[in-house]
């Protein structure tokens, strides 16, 4: 394959799609760590659930409600998918991580471990492993744009305008905010913040929606780009794990720089040799590992 | 504690071997019961193309020919080898040990099939194998029990090139799933495009169930082909053909061919999507009265028309009953050399014979999409384009790499 | 420990082909194997490691391909097998025990997953085939593994089956001795209170090192035998769901205890094989079970047990 500046533009382009991919969900991570020190390895199984609840309320929901004309369309989606499923993140938290607390940060991998297995299952016995067409993207983001050295589709713009500005509220919110310096110094001291009259378990759990409901919201902007399937999430969710070693767990916006920049080294990566795209990304991660143990962004501890 | 490991193995090893071997060789049908092993992808990739389908066939088969054989009743049952070879070599063996499996077939995947097949080889086991694609089976892999139904690679590659190529698609670029079946497709179809005087550009490997074929698409078009092949199959296709729409790919004037797809692909593209595309296949319901008659009654069990893997399987189920009772016994020796003397025919199999590699020659179909506007019912969905008869689809027996071949 | 214990214990497992489908019992007993060595670091050393599929799959490649490819007796091969998994342990626990506790186990997750790649892509192994029809060959060129007996009418490869119990009986003896020996010792107070193991001056990071290459080799000798039992090779011994597999194993039978292991791998296997015809409902049940080990009892079956009988098993 030639080395022209066109394909490897065409290459980073579709690298970035990946990778704002990769910061919403490795924003979630961080975000979950940070205050409950627990890896969510739900959090594939969740993007999932996201893109079928946008799925099977634009094909089922009508009429399951006897309205057979009823379709929820995909904006209406992209804010109700992620209220459902941080709903479901709810009552998760509610009922089972806050027993595990007390216990070894282990438990709590193992248990959400668990969780995507039975999700990842239950939709895999009822639900096309090969996956099924989502076809409710709207008019408007339908064709594609001019970008000089390729043909770009106007809705992989859109993903990508879009990611960008939830992944940068989010940070904003949590770093420039007085909700966020709560969060913040919840990590550090949950002790002292419950002095100060802050309700902490309901922040937990409420910053535990908040991140499963950012999986959701990626599952239903990925929807109509890939089928929905059952495996999507898990999938995806190992490659995101390796990007938040990188950036080092519960930094905010290394979680969200460092997602971006691995989509697009891994798009460029298969303009220089395809067989290593999958790999590369796990490749970098030994590196920072031997350089910098504590990730890109992190702290050591 | 290892000391007495090996002390009491080494006595006990002893009281087996004492104990005898004895070896069974059996007239009529053994275990009083024939058995046939359905074991398929029933949630995978390509569980809507064989999956319960497949099984369905099977039981409908073992029905129509009345439950019994020689007096004896037939059982199927069936398991998901979830296209992974260890599960399916776990599952056969434990069928083939423990169950009393005579027979099995489906096998929707090249990894599963081999593996499955070498062991029947092993075991003196019968494979009718009605899914996969790679023609390793009937080559360098061939065993004295394994046949290979429906379809291969070679039939695939050959008729849809000599199609394509002298319409004019020239120029050739692969997309191929990278396993055994997507390289077997690949080397096949290139053959006949080099022969025919056509050019192969390039191809790109991508791992079996490809979410995003954007990237790939991408090096396609650069690499400026008329044709981009599918080499892949079931979900794969149907979303490498749906995002290059979405990048514009078809419009210019870069056509995709699929090189394995199966109506229920073509039913989940939708005719809009799909119109006008050729490719091969060794099976339509709507060809015949025949062909429609078991499509209608199909239908009524499964809820979709049958794909050639489905209705293969009712065919391969329905002629290894025949040779058994034309054997007089199940022991698969006979069978073996009944099945491959005597002529397959029936709705699914036109000149049907099974050869001496295993391989089942029959006629073959260059299919076309219809348009929208041609569909007149929800499964209308293809024409019969052209015919192709057994011997010109299939690799020659001369050409067979099979240990079992003479020459 | 009881001895008595141990000799019905043996003796089940010399009668076991007579009784149970062989194939079956040799899969246990590779799984029993590997979920011992997983134990001995998680329980022992307290590494929660989630990538030991690598070593376990790894393995069962290296040998196929030994015994495939370059014709070796089945014994070398599998030396073979383990001799490779001890030394991708030590690259893979020479990076990993530089992080601790979670970071630990995602860092050998990812790991894995290069090792899965490797297994994906390289020449020779099959790709999604697999690596298959490995022949089990002669013992010392001698003694054929794959000679078939007729046991109640069904074939039987006994001679494959004693060898497997006797490496596995290998395998189980040397975890057995090295929980119990010094270095057992010097690893369970790591566990207990790192910095208290460091100001009494053992060098923490070699001991743990040590701990994870002895886990590392067995669970590939664990896979070794595998690929000589099934004859296949294949990537779901590399995938992170067998990583999974094994530390549902350890945490049901119990994390920290001798027999736990071998409970925990016969209740999944025979969960596995009783619950084939239930399809992908499996993995929906295996999940439950992980759930339900987490919330409930975290000791496992042989913990809780132990402390009903206020007795270490």
């Amino acid at each position: 394959m030639e080395l022209s500046f066109q394909m490897v533009m065409s290459q980073v382009m579709l690298g970035l799609n990946n990778g704002v991919f990769y910061a919403i969900l490795s924003l979630g991570l961080a975000v979950i760590f940070g205050l409950l020190n627990i890896v969510n390895f739900a959090h594939g199984a969740l993007y999932m659930l996201g893109a079928y609840v946008a799925l099977l309320g634009f094909t089922s929901l009508g009429p399951l409600i006897g309205m057979p004309d009823f379709h929820l369309n995909y904006w209406a989606a992209l804010i109700v998918a992620p209220l459902v499923v941080g709903a479901v993140g709810i009552v998760i938290e509610k009922t089972m991580l806050s027993r595990l607390y007390k216990f070894d940060h282990l438990y709590g991998l193992l248990l959400t471990f668990g969780l995507a297995l039975i999700i990842q299952g239950v939709f895999t016995n009822f639900f096309n492993v090969s996956g099924d067409p989502y076809d409710a993207k709207p008019e408007i983001l339908g064709g594609a744009v001019n970008l000089g050295f390729m043909m770009f589709p106007k809705y992989r713009l859109w993903v990508i305008v879009i990611s960008l500005l939830v992944c940068f509220g989010t940070w904003f919110v949590i770093e420039r905010t007085k909700l966020g310096s709560y969060l913040r110094a919840g990590t550090e001291n949950p002790e002292l913040v419950k002095a100060f009259g802050v309700n902490v378990p309901l922040m937990i759990t409420l910053t535990y929606g908040y991140g499963v409901a950012l999986a959701a919201f990626a599952g239903v902007l990925a929807a109509p780009i890939y089928s929905v399937s059952p495996v999507m999430g898990s999938e995806m969710i190992i490659t995101v794990f390796a990007v938040v070693v990188i950036g080092g767990m519960g930094s905010i916006m290394g979680s969200i720089v460092t997602g971006l920049l691995l989509g697009m080294v891994e798009g460029f990566t298969k303009v220089v040799y395809a067989p290593a795209s999958s790999t590369v990304i796990f490749l970098i991660m030994v590196l920072v590992l031997l350089v910098k143990p504590a990730g890109l962004f992190g702290r050591e501890s | 504690m290892k000391k007495l490991c090996s002390k009491v193995a080494l006595s006990v090893a002893v009281v087996a071997l004492t104990s005898g071997m004895a070896g069974a060789a059996a007239k009529g049908v053994s275990d009083n019961v024939v058995k046939i092993g359905v074991l398929t992808d029933m949630s995978g990739v390509y569980s809507t193309l064989g999956g319960k389908g497949t099984q369905v066939g099977v039981e409908m088969a073992v029905k129509d020919f009345g439950g019994k054989v020689l007096g004896k009743p037939i059982q199927v049952i069936g398991a998901d080898h979830q296209n992974k070879a260890d599960i399916a070599s776990a599952k056969a063996r434990e069928w083939f040990d423990n169950e009393k499996v005579d027979m099995i077939t489906g096998l929707l995947n090249s990894g599963c099939a081999l593996a499955v097949q070498k062991l029947g080889g092993e075991k003196k086991k019968i494979t009718m194998n009605t899914g996969a694609a790679s023609t390793a089976l009937t080559n360098d892999a061939c065993t004295p029990y394994g046949i290979h139904y429906v379809y291969d690679t070679y039939a695939l590659g050959k008729v849809t090139a000599e199609a394509v190529v002298p319409a004019g698609g020239k120029s050739w670029y692969f997309l191929t799933a990278d396993y055994a079946f997507g390289h077997s497709l690949e080397a096949n179809t290139a053959k006949f495009v080099t022969k025919l005087g056509g050019k192969i550009l390039g191809s790109v490997r991508h791992p079996l169930s490809t979410a995003d074929f954007s990237s790939y698409l991408l090096q396609a078009q650069a690499s400026g082909a008329q044709i981009i092949g599918l080499a892949n199959a079931g979900g794969d296709t149907t979303n490498a053909i749906k995002q290059a729409r979405e990048f514009g790919i078809d419009k210019k004037g870069q056509k995709l061919v699929g090189l394995l797809i199966f109506d229920t692909d073509i039913k989940s593209l939708g005719l809009n999507v799909a119109q006008g595309m050729q490719f091969t296949s060794g099976f339509y319901w709507d060809r015949d009265k025949g062909t429609r008659d078991f499509a209608k009654r199909f239908y009524a069990i499964h809820k979709a028309m049958p794909t050639m893997d489905q209705a293969g399987a009712y065919s391969a189920t329905m002629n290894y009953l025949k040779a058994i009772k034309a054997a007089g016994t199940d022991d698969p020796d006979a069978v073996m050399a009944k099945l491959k003397s005597m002529d397959i025919s029936d709705f699914f199999a036109v000149n049907g014979k099974i050869r001496a590699d295993g391989r089942m020659v029959h006629d073959m179909y260059l299919m076309e999409v219809k348009k929208p506007s041609e569909s007149k019912g929800e499964w209308d969905l293809l024409k019969i384009v052209k015919t192709v008869p057994a011997a010109d689809a299939f690799m020659p027996l001369s050409e067979s790499t099979c240990s079992l071949v003479k020459k | 420990m009881n001895k008595i214990l141990w000799k019905i214990l043996v003796i089940l497992g010399l009668a076991a082909p007579f009784i149970v489908y062989p194939v079956f019992m040799m899969k246990l007993l590779c799984f029993a194997l590997f979920a011992s060595a997983f134990n001995l670091l998680l329980g022992y050393a307290g590494l929660l490691s989630f990538g030991h599929a690598a070593f376990f799959g790894g393995a069962s490649y290296v040998t196929g391909y030994l015994v495939k490819n370059s014709g070796l007796t089945p014994e070398l091969g599998i030396l073979g097998g383990t001799l490779f998994a001890a030394l991708l342990g030590y690259l893979v626990g020479s990076l990993a025990i530089r992080r601790q506790g979670i970071y630990f186990a995602m860092v050998t997750l990812a790991l894995a997953q290069i090792v899965y790649f490797i297994a994906l892509k390289a020449p020779f192994t099959g790709g999604e085939d697999g690596l298959q029809g490995i022949p089990r060959g002669r013992l010392f060129g001698m003694l054929d593994l794959g000679q078939i007996y007729s046991i109640g009418g069904s074939p039987v490869a006994l001679n494959l089956y004693y060898f497997i119990f006797a490496l596995f009986c290998l395998g189980f003896w040397i975890i057995y001795r090295t929980i119990n020996s010094p270095f057992g010792q010097v690893l369970k107070a790591i566990r207990e209170n790192e910095p208290r193991a460091v100001s009494l001056g053992y060098k923490v990071e070699r001991f743990k090192l040590m701990a994870f290459v002895i886990s590392a080799a067995l669970a590939g000798m664990a896979g070794s035998m595998k690929s000589l039992v099934f004859q296949l090779a294949s990537l779901t011994d590399v995938s992170w769901h067998t990583s999974g597999e094994v530390v549902l194993m350890t945490l049901l039978g119990g994390v920290g205890t001798v027999l736990g292991p071998l409970v925990g791998a016969f209740t999944v296997v025979t969960l596995q094989s009783e619950l084939s015809s239930v399809g992908s409902w499996i993995t929906v049940i295996i999940g439950v079970t992980f759930v339900v080990c987490v919330l409930l009892f975290r000791r496992g079956f042989v913990g809780e047990l132990g402390r009903l009988l206020k007795k270490s098993l």
